[in-house]
């Protein structure tokens, strides 16, 4: 590891910008406020997404190592209340094309819709809107983080291979959760699911750390999931404020799935399948923690920029993104599939984790949802559906 | 009723005569070697290993069995005679494929975590050398006449070949994404590379490492996406190659004069590595999903046995 920190300081210490050869990549963050883990086994993680990128940075680095091409990360954090299309615009004039960004959905248009953005790629590999893939997409944009409506389909693939077709949904206050609550229900719908009863989580955050936390607790959640029958709670709580506190405390003694429980992401630190072993190896190395779905987004971001410089035998950023969204274009991101760009909106297609809390419990696309192209387009917003207009 | 004993004997005895072979299975997530005896096609011992078993590979004389145990950091050495562990082999961390040279001396180990190939000298059990490739080494494979020793790295997506002499890399090829098992021919004059997520198998030539083809499979009803190539075995003859097609559950049978797929056997769950017989009529599957090994008659086309290994078989070895 300190052998590859070298290497990175060394190669970050020089001016590198449009140099022939080197390939730079800057990865952008939103500064955010600091989040209390529910779980007090959680640890407050400050580098999340940026770390994913430097590991993805370093085994480009190995690999450029035997095809003569350089590959550089710049990290830039936008302060809060400061303009991340300022930022980007600035790494434009440094002659950067490649960005990605761990971004919310509203920064990330405003960066992307910018004149001076128009010759550079962005990656997004936070914000999950199907909004940015749809109405809001960008030519010059790829997502790498799924949509809540891949994460949706996923989730309900497997319910239905289970048979718990009633559902429970349960909302946060946050308006990511009701976004995520509109994926789930439209979910249902195309899968086949009913929404048996729904409920949005109104009490405040965080109580449960708190001496007798647990018993306003045991009587709050039996209180609130007081409905008529179901086979599985469905909830959505993008920002961890109360999810973790349902399994366990419901009146009805069901499962829960969604964003906790039954986690369906991207990426979980409990994946060991199809070589992640060696990946969540080397990312503990680096950052002395587990792998999350958005460090997973961004190490896809770069690896995916890598891949395509290396493939295409070229470090000319033109040629670099004609090949990311050209049907050759393949990442191995250790979910047992290639990974590879929808051509309609961007996104990358990619298996989804079912993940329990302490080991992998599935992964969707669910055996026997067929698709005349790819089964990984099961998942999420297909062409025919697409509102998506370069 | 003694002529019928003594047929059966007979048939017994010519059975023993031609298969007289032992097959080793490396359980991945049981930590075991199964031993098949080859003549009656059963399971006849289970010899326990370190932790995350994978590669496995025959000493040699025959006499000696070394298994990867990537988890504990070392190569096992199990007497076959005893089927008893009598040793280990210092490997470098986390070693999954590895490649004995011609010279009998040298093991040639992909160590994963590390981006490094190990050269490890067995009688004096050290590592002489390690060699730096891409990012995950899996495959390993030698050439018959001791020249060139090549290696695929997973993530890099390259194929590695090194000087066996001067232990230095000779050339560094970009192939199919993911690529897993590298082997060279029998007359040393090819290289065969299976890449997973592709699902092709690429051959290039040894000394120009130009590329002579590639080889596409297709499976009716079996999503192009679940396709993928793994394990490889040529034939001592050069007439044909057989690719493990992963999750497609099948394995693939291909002439490898004209690179043409001839057919495809059903065999069990996420097939993976593959072994030939010594003699060459059969092939020995290691079916990952199914925890099960299948036996395909290559005279007669057909998939003869399925025999329940351990959890997770992965590598296979095949002793006369």
């Amino acid at each position: 590891m300190s052998f590859v920190l070298i290497l990175l300081t060394l190669l970050l210490a020089v001016p590198v910008m449009a140099a022939e050869g080197v390939i730079t990549i800057a990865v952008v963050t939103q500064e955010r406020d600091p989040v209390q883990p529910v779980s007090p086994l959680d640890r407050e993680i400050r580098d999340e997404g940026v770390a994913g990128a430097r590991l993805g940075i370093a085994d480009n680095v190995t690999t450029g190592r035997f095809t003569k091409q350089r590959f550089v990360l710049v990290e830039r954090t936008v302060p809060k209340g400061g303009s991340p299309a300022d930022a980007v615009r600035v790494l434009g004039a440094e002659g950067i094309r490649f960005v990605v960004t761990d971004l919310d959905a509203s920064a990330l248009v405003a960066a992307a819709s910018d004149a001076h953005a128009r010759e550079m790629l962005l990656i997004n590999a936070r914000a999950p809107d199907d909004e940015l893939r749809n109405e809001a997409c960008r030519a010059n944009v790829l997502h790498t983080m799924p949509s809540r409506a891949m994460l949706a389909d996923a989730l309900a693939q497997y319910l239905m291979t289970k048979r718990w077709r009633r559902w429970f949904l349960v909302t946060g206050s946050q308006p990511g959760d009701r976004l995520l609550s509109a994926a789930y229900r439209q979910a249902a719908k195309r899968f086949g699911a009913e929404i048996m009863a729904e409920r949005e989580w109104t009490f405040r955050p965080g109580h449960a750390r708190t001496d007798t936390g647990h018993v306003t607790l045991q009587s709050e959640i039996p209180a609130l999931s007081q409905v008529a029958d179901y086979d599985v709670l469905v909830v959505a709580d993008e920002a961890n404020e109360f999810g973790d506190y349902l399994p366990g405390r419901t009146a009805r003694p069901r499962p829960v799935a969604g964003t906790h429980g039954l986690v369906t992401a991207a990426w979980s630190p409990v994946s060991e399948q199809w070589g992640a072993t060696q990946l969540q190896a080397r990312f503990e190395k680096f950052a002395g923690r587990r792998m999350g779905a958005v460090d997973y987004a961004a190490w896809a971001a770069v690896r995916a920029i890598g891949e395509a410089a290396i493939h295409s035998r070229s470090s000319e950023p033109s040629a670099i993104m004609g090949y990311l969204r050209s049907a050759d274009f393949m990442l191995s991101g250790f979910k047992g599939q290639g990974q590879s760009f929808r051509p309609w909106d961007g996104q990358m297609r990619q298996p989804i984790l079912i993940a329990g809390p302490r080991l992998l419990v599935s992964v969707s696309p669910q055996a026997g949802y067929l698709h005349r192209g790819s089964e990984l387009d099961t998942l999420g917003t297909d062409r025919e559906e697409s509102r998506c207009r370069f | 009723m003694q002529v019928l004993i003594l047929v059966i004997f007979g048939f017994v005895f010519t059975l023993q005569a031609a298969w007289a072979e032992t097959v080793y299975v490396s359980n991945e997530q049981d930590n075991t070697v199964s031993v098949i005896d080859g003549s009656r096609l059963q399971l006849v011992d289970t010899i326990p290993v370190g932790r995350r078993p994978r590669g496995i590979g025959l000493s040699a004389d025959r006499q000696k069995l070394y298994v990867a145990v990537g988890d504990d950091n070392r190569i096992d050495v199990v007497d076959l005679k005893t089927r008893k562990i009598e040793g280990f082999l210092p490997s470098g961390e986390d070693p999954e494929l590895f490649v004995l040279h011609p010279d009998g001396r040298r093991l040639f180990v992909a160590n994963e975590n590390d981006n490094l190939v190990s050269v490890l000298d067995i009688p004096e059990r050290r590592i002489v050398t390690e060699v730096e490739v891409g990012v995950e080494p899996e495959g390993m494979g030698v050439s018959p006449d001791g020249r060139y020793v090549v290696n695929t790295s997973e993530t890099t997506s390259m194929l590695h070949v090194i000087d066996a002499q001067t232990l230095e890399l000779v050339d560094n090829v970009l192939v199919g994404t993911r690529p897993r098992m590298a082997q060279v021919s029998a007359d040393s004059r090819q290289i065969w590379v299976s890449s997973e997520l592709r699902g092709t198998v690429e051959v290039f030539d040894t000394e120009t490492r130009e590329p002579l083809a590639k080889i596409g499979f297709e499976v009716p009803g079996v999503p192009h996406e679940l396709i993928q190539a793994v394990g490889i075995q040529l034939t001592s003859d050069g007439s044909r190659t057989y690719v493990a097609l992963g999750p497609a559950n099948r394995v693939a049978e291909v002439d490898a004069k004209t690179f043409e797929v001839l057919r495809t056997y059903l065999v069990g769950q996420r097939v993976w590595h593959i072994a030939l017989s010594p003699d060459g009529r059969r092939l020995y599957t290691a079916n990952g999903n199914s925890s099960d090994v299948s036996v395909i008659d290559l005279e007669n086309r057909e998939v003869v046995k399925t025999i329940g290994v351990g959890r997770s078989p992965w590598g296979l070895v095949v002793a006369p």
